[in-house]
């Protein structure tokens, strides 16, 4: 068997490696996607009090930190046995949608815009941001204005804006400060207005990418993500909903709690990263995916009104249930919009001013769930302590790891398409990388447990031999 | 003339300190323009090239990758600086350090499994017994603390070696 190792695989938020093996005929026979460092977390915070947990697992990620500070949260309100007070709970979900907006425009114009916009089989050396600073420097702009404004939703309420301590177990540790409310309020409508304008820009765009579409990840799967009462959007709270590749509903209102029940853990023998399943289908049947474009298949509607035009007009083009991971960059500009939507809701509450944002409680359960919608899809947090409030046991499942499947799927299906014989194109490699950019995989979180994964892609002839390395 | 080059990568690091450079927003332009980014998450060079003028390293080194890319990171760069404390520290990563690696492989792959239960070995890169700071795998030049350092303090040190200067953080300086 030959195989192709990509070592390097770039702008993706971490390390990863893939081994592509090609059969005699020199034809692509298989594909392995390689996690390949590994961090312990679940192991190391054994022993730690429950309220040092927020800002310890939060330094699992610097994109995200706020997805684990508020997991890890409501993991620890559990333990507590407390409903946390209503403000603190608004509060909590506008620093996320803070959180959703600076972390999808980094994933669309930071990571993939240059894919996307100055194309894929452009010069690899511009292919970057300074090549959109060149080529489309509107386009970075807006790029970096969208991410400053999230962050700075973050920053301004929690006082930092990565790894801040404002989120704490029962609640908040300060109200919102009324100017702050009136700063951000008076800057959305220009994070709205770069939201839509590429929006606009993307549904001009997209039908440049017909190869791409049809060969990133798509395959038909289940979906997984969290949804309110009424089937709409969730992303701080809710519970999960399963639907089949079909859009059937397979299982609904799932209580966080219940998420054993419901997804398995699969160790795969050559990758740091495990492989969540759907319990019920077994392993790898149960193969699901999550994120922005399995939200979007999930839920009956947004809730937002300027999101769920945008959702029809997506569901109008491209069917009730969109199966390609190329669609996930699409999906991302749409929760953005919804996240933005969001936080005007929140922010004209007068709640949003409440002072009362913090419940105070010793250890009143012996295990604690923490669920949210990160930017990149599901986050479990599940522990349990001693009477005493000591960690004796942690599980994390990230949004990445239940895309694992899907991911190494896709990278399939892409090398299929796209790799030839015994050389790499350059043009190949990228587009390999690109699937998985396409999920915006935090390899970062995925290493919670794993690590950094440095992408390197090998070519193997049918003995094993290396044929071609791009690291 | 040719502009400086700056590499950067990140280790076992949570990306924090690469999103805190980030987080220097438009300020980030300004270092685009002066200096050539030929390594790192945001672009596509698939090796640390030879003759970069400044190495960025964020995070512990905790793997046999990270050992290597640290090393080759260092042979090719004039200049490298510790970026954070876990970099400079070994801070989060390395309170894995008392557990022995065998424990913590088979608590994530074999209890925290329903499946394939089994450590990986395929195409993945052993683990070292410690997460260790940077200057004890490698020769440093500067260290700039911060779990993740300000972006003004990334930016000032950024600044000050691609004008030639030795770098100063001065009321910048802080950990955690
Ligand atoms: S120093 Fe802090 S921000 Fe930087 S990589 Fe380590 S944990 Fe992340």
């Amino acid at each position: 068997m030959k195989r192709i190792t990509i070592d390097h695989v770039t702008r993706i938020e971490g390390h990863a490696r893939i081994t592509i093996k090609l059969d005699d005929a020199g034809q692509v026979a298989d594909t392995q996607f390689h996690v390949t460092q590994i961090r312990g977390f679940e192991k190391f915070v054994e022993g730690r009090p429950y309220y040092e947990m927020p800002s310890i697992t939060a330094r699992i990620c610097g994109i995200c930190p706020v997805s684990h500070l508020l997991a890890s949260s409501k993991a620890c309100d559990a333990i507590m046995a407390v409903r946390i007070p209503d403000a603190a709970a608004k509060l909590r979900e506008l620093l996320h949608c803070g959180q959703i907006v600076q972390s999808h425009a980094l994933s669309f114009f930071h990571l993939s815009a240059p894919d996307l916009l100055l194309g894929m089989d452009s010069d690899p050396a511009k292919r970057n941001i300074v090549g959109l600073l060149e080529e489309h420097p509107d386009a970075l702009r807006d790029g970096i204005a969208l991410r400053k404004f999230g962050q700075e939703v973050i920053e301004r309420l929690a006082k930092e804006r990565i790894h801040p301590s404002w989120t704490v177990p029962g609640g908040v540790n300060a109200p919102l400060d009324p100017e702050a409310r009136d700063t951000t309020l008076a800057e959305l409508p220009e994070a709205m207005a770069i939201v839509k304008r590429t929006l606009a820009l993307w549904k001009k765009t997209l039908d440049n990418f017909p190869d791409e579409i049809e060969s990133f990840s798509n395959f038909p799967t289940m979906y997984c993500g969290l949804v309110g009462p009424d089937g709409s959007l969730r992303l701080y709270d809710g519970n999960l909903r399963f639907v089949g590749a079909d859009g059937a509903v397979v299982a609904d209102q799932v209580k966080p709690d219940d998420y054993a029940t419901y997804i398995g853990e699969a160790t795969l023998p050559d990758s740091y990263m495990k492989a969540p399943y759907y319990k019920p289908a077994g392993y790898a049947d149960g193969i699901y995916r999550v994120g922005p474009l399995a939200r979007l298949n999930v839920v009956d509607r947004c809730g937002t009104p300027e999101a769920d035009a945008e959702l029809e007009e997506y569901r109008g083009r491209l069917g009730r249930i969109v199966q390609s991971g190329f669609h996930y960059h699409y999906a991302r500009l749409i929760e953005a919009l919804y996240a933005l939507e969001r936080m005007r809701e929140l922010l004209d509450d007068p709640d949003i001013l409440g002072t009362k944002v913090r419940a105070h409680a010793d250890v009143n359960n012996l295990e604690g769930i923490g669920v949210i919608e990160a930017p990149r899809g599901t986050l479990i947090h599940h522990y349990k302590v001693n009477d005493n409030g000591a960690i004796t046991w942690a599980n994390l499942i990230v949004a990445t790891g239940h895309n694992n499947l899907a991911i190494s799927r896709g990278i399939l299906q892409v090398a299929k398409r796209f790799v030839d014989g015994n050389k790499i194109k350059e043009g190949a490699t990228n587009r390999v990388s690109a699937v998985i950019r396409a999920y915006d995989p935090c390899l970062s979180c995925a290493s919670h447990a794993l690590g950094v994964v440095p992408m390197v892609l090998q070519l193997l002839g049918p003995d094993g031999e290396l044929l071609d390395q791009v690291s | 003339m040719d502009k400086p080059k700056i590499g950067t990568c990140w280790l076992d690091g949570c990306s924090g300190c690469h999103m805190s450079l980030l987080d220097a927003d438009e300020a980030i332009i300004g270092v685009l323009k002066k200096a050539d980014i030929v390594f790192g998450p945001l672009v596509d060079a698939q090796e640390w090239p030879v003759g970069v003028d400044v190495a960025v390293i964020e995070g512990a080194v905790s793997s046999q990758d990270d050992l290597k890319l640290a090393r080759t990171a260092r042979a090719r760069s004039k200049v490298v600086v510790a970026l954070g404390d876990c970099a400079v520290t070994g801070n989060v990563p390395s309170m894995r350090n008392g557990i022995p690696t065998r424990k913590l492989l088979e608590r994530v792959f074999v209890e925290g499994s329903t499946e394939g239960r089994g450590v990986p070995t395929d195409g993945v890169p052993a683990l070292l017994k410690q997460a260790s700071p940077l200057q004890e795998a490698i020769k440093v030049d500067v260290h700039v603390p911060g779990c993740p350092p300000k972006p003004g303090a990334i930016l000032q040190v950024l600044t000050d070696l691609l004008e030639g200067r030795e770098p100063g953080l001065g009321g910048k300086l802080r950990f955690g």
